[in-house]
């Protein structure tokens, strides 16, 4: 990857969902110190895709690699969105567990990954899912080394199916207004539970049920950004450096932490009903609020904060 | 198989095994010591209660300290779709079950899924094949979609789809595309006594994720083992 292109790029003005996968790499980590491992010219491209008569990307999707970020070695993994909906083929899984394996060797400061995806890319399913199975296994073994392993979740394609369940895996999360973490998507349980139960044409609704402001409130995620690369690389910073072990005693933190929201808010129909019970003051007014309005009601809610994933 | 009857092949000697609102927990005599069970029966599909019902169990036997063994036997739908699961957060609810199977197999438990029925996605991912080994009885039927909702996403006709699945393991749902891919270790004899193959299999076991190395060999993942050993070498010469 060109290191010049870094310095076209200003992380500032940036949006992160805007931004491909190789923009938000060069833009986030320090200037022209990203090196791609298996790069769009060595073209690894999906054997299963032209059954289906579909085109190809050199990189499957992913992008994955080393950089330094504030002059810390770190590997970065980043979905791409726009190919596929971001979604885990047998390449782009691959290329991850890849990623995670040589973390174990080389001990970076820590693992970034950079989701922007629908799931499992249906083409390859067993492929995906299985990749999946296998990064989750993975992100432990880095976590038990004492490696963070830090998502970051702001994309056009959110973070779903499979792509949830490894970002509950990681030791912390980043999430923007525009992310979304779910594992069922909006028109997954439409389809098959009909619209009386989701309707996925209610964005108001997908965003208040599965977006970044719900998962930062109700302690989904663990830090909320503005939707610019710099916000994102000061949580990715911030969040490096207090992540939790992977031990007992976080899991059974995480237990008792799951169990008590359950318990809590498992009778709340609607997001709003579930912030109230939480103690935000204007749960009507969230959505709309500035980040500045949200950091501050975030502040105000225990259930937010927790060394409990 | 059903439940009862791998339970009955397993623990000739009886066990406390108990199934409720389908989900499974208990124990029975395995070797020296007892075998932890968990699980989910019936197509059930998995919602957030469930998934903190099983990672209990999960925690409660790591904390118990004997290093036994664990068998993850399902037979579920995929996850609960819901907007009240999604709400709770069941992407923190199935990852932190995964986790817990994880831990386990780290904390020195033995981890064995067997899946004698359904199973799909999300439900899939945080169960079975967060074990270390496995295992399928003849007639399991894994997936991650069935093929008229891959129709419908992929907008290829039904029976363009069949047709290709009957050459093309990776995407095509069942038991034998899942062992192609290397996500199914083994398939179990119904046949002959369930115990003494789980103990074989636990003898059997070998460090790290064999999944990759299986579907090379068994031809149903072509390229991943390959795609992730050339990330490690060209990230050690880095």
């Amino acid at each position: 990857m060109a290191g010049d292109r870094a310095a076209s790029i200003d992380p500032d003005a940036l949006s992160w969902y805007e931004a491909t996968a190789r923009q938000r790499v060069v833009a986030l980590a320090d200037p022209g110190t990203v090196q791609e491992f298996l790069p769009p010219t060595e073209r690894r491209m999906s054997p299963h895709l032209p059954l289906f008569d579909l085109p190809r990307a050199f990189d499957d999707g992913i992008v994955v690699g080393r950089a330094a970020l504030d002059g810390a070695p770190v590997l970065i993994a980043a979905q791409e969105g726009r190919f596929m909906g971001g979604a885990f083929g047998e390449i782009h899984g691959a290329k991850l567990v890849g990623l995670l394996r040589a973390a174990l060797e080389l001990k970076p400061r820590a693992v970034l990954i950079l989701f922007d995806t629908g799931g499992v890319r249906l083409q390859e399913a067993n492929a995906g899912e299985t990749a999946i199975a296998e990064t989750m296994r993975a992100i432990v073994e880095v976590r038990a080394a004492g490696i963070p392993v830090i998502g970051l979740i702001g994309g056009r394609a959110g973070c779903y199916g499979g792509g949830g369940l490894i970002a509950g895996t990681c030791s912390r999360l980043a999430v923007s207004e525009g992310g979304r973490i779910s594992v069922s998507g909006p028109e997954v349980i439409e389809t098959n539970k009909g619209a009386e139960e989701f309707d996925s044409r209610d964005r108001a609704l997908v965003w208040r049920t599965m977006g970044g402001k719900h998962r930062r409130l109700t302690g989904g995620a663990d830090a909320f950004c503005a939707d610019t690369v710099s916000a994102f690389r000061r949580a990715a910073l911030d969040l490096i450096g207090r992540a939790p072990a992977f031990d007992l005693e976080t899991l059974a933190a995480e237990q008792a932490r799951l169990e008590d929201r359950i318990a809590r808010f498992g009778d709340c129909r609607d997001a709003t009903d579930l912030w109230r019970r939480l103690g935000v003051n204007d749960p009507e007014a969230v959505p709309a609020m500035d980040t500045d309005a949200f950091d501050a009601t975030v502040a105000r809610v225990r259930e937010a904060d927790h060394d409990a994933r | 198989m059903t439940l009862a009857d791998i339970l009955a092949s397993l623990f000739p000697d009886g066990h406390d095994v108990t199934v409720r609102d389908g989900l499974v927990s208990g124990s029975g005599p395995f070797a020296e010591g007892r075998i932890a069970v968990v699980g989910i029966d019936g197509d059930t599909p998995l919602g957030v209660d469930g998934a903190l019902h099983l990672s209990r169990s999960v925690l409660d036997a790591i904390r118990a300290g004997d290093r036994g063994p664990i068998l993850v036997a399902v037979d579920s739908d995929s996850q609960r779709m819901s907007r009240r699961d999604e709400l709770l957060g069941l992407n923190e609810c199935l990852a932190h079950l995964a986790k817990a199977l994880l831990l386990a197999d780290r904390s020195g438990h033995p981890t064995i899924g067997l899946i004698y029925g359904h199973s799909a996605a999300g439900a899939f991912i945080a169960t079975a094949l967060a074990t270390r080994i496995l295992a399928a009885l003849p007639g399991a039927n894994p997936s991650v979609m069935d093929l008229p909702s891959v129709a419908r996403v992929t907008k290829l006709p039904l029976d363009k789809l069949e047709e290709m699945a009957k050459s093309t393991p990776v995407f095509a749902p069942g038991l034998d595309n899942m062992v192609a891919t290397g996500a199914v270790h083994v398939v179990l004899d119904p046949g002959k006594p369930l115990d003494a193959q789980i103990r074989d299999l636990i003898a059997g076991m070998e460090p790290g994720d064999a999944r990759d190395r299986l579907g090379a060999e068994r031809g149903g993942r072509p390229v991943a083992r390959d795609v992730a050993g050339a990330v490690i070498d060209q990230a050690r010469r880095s």
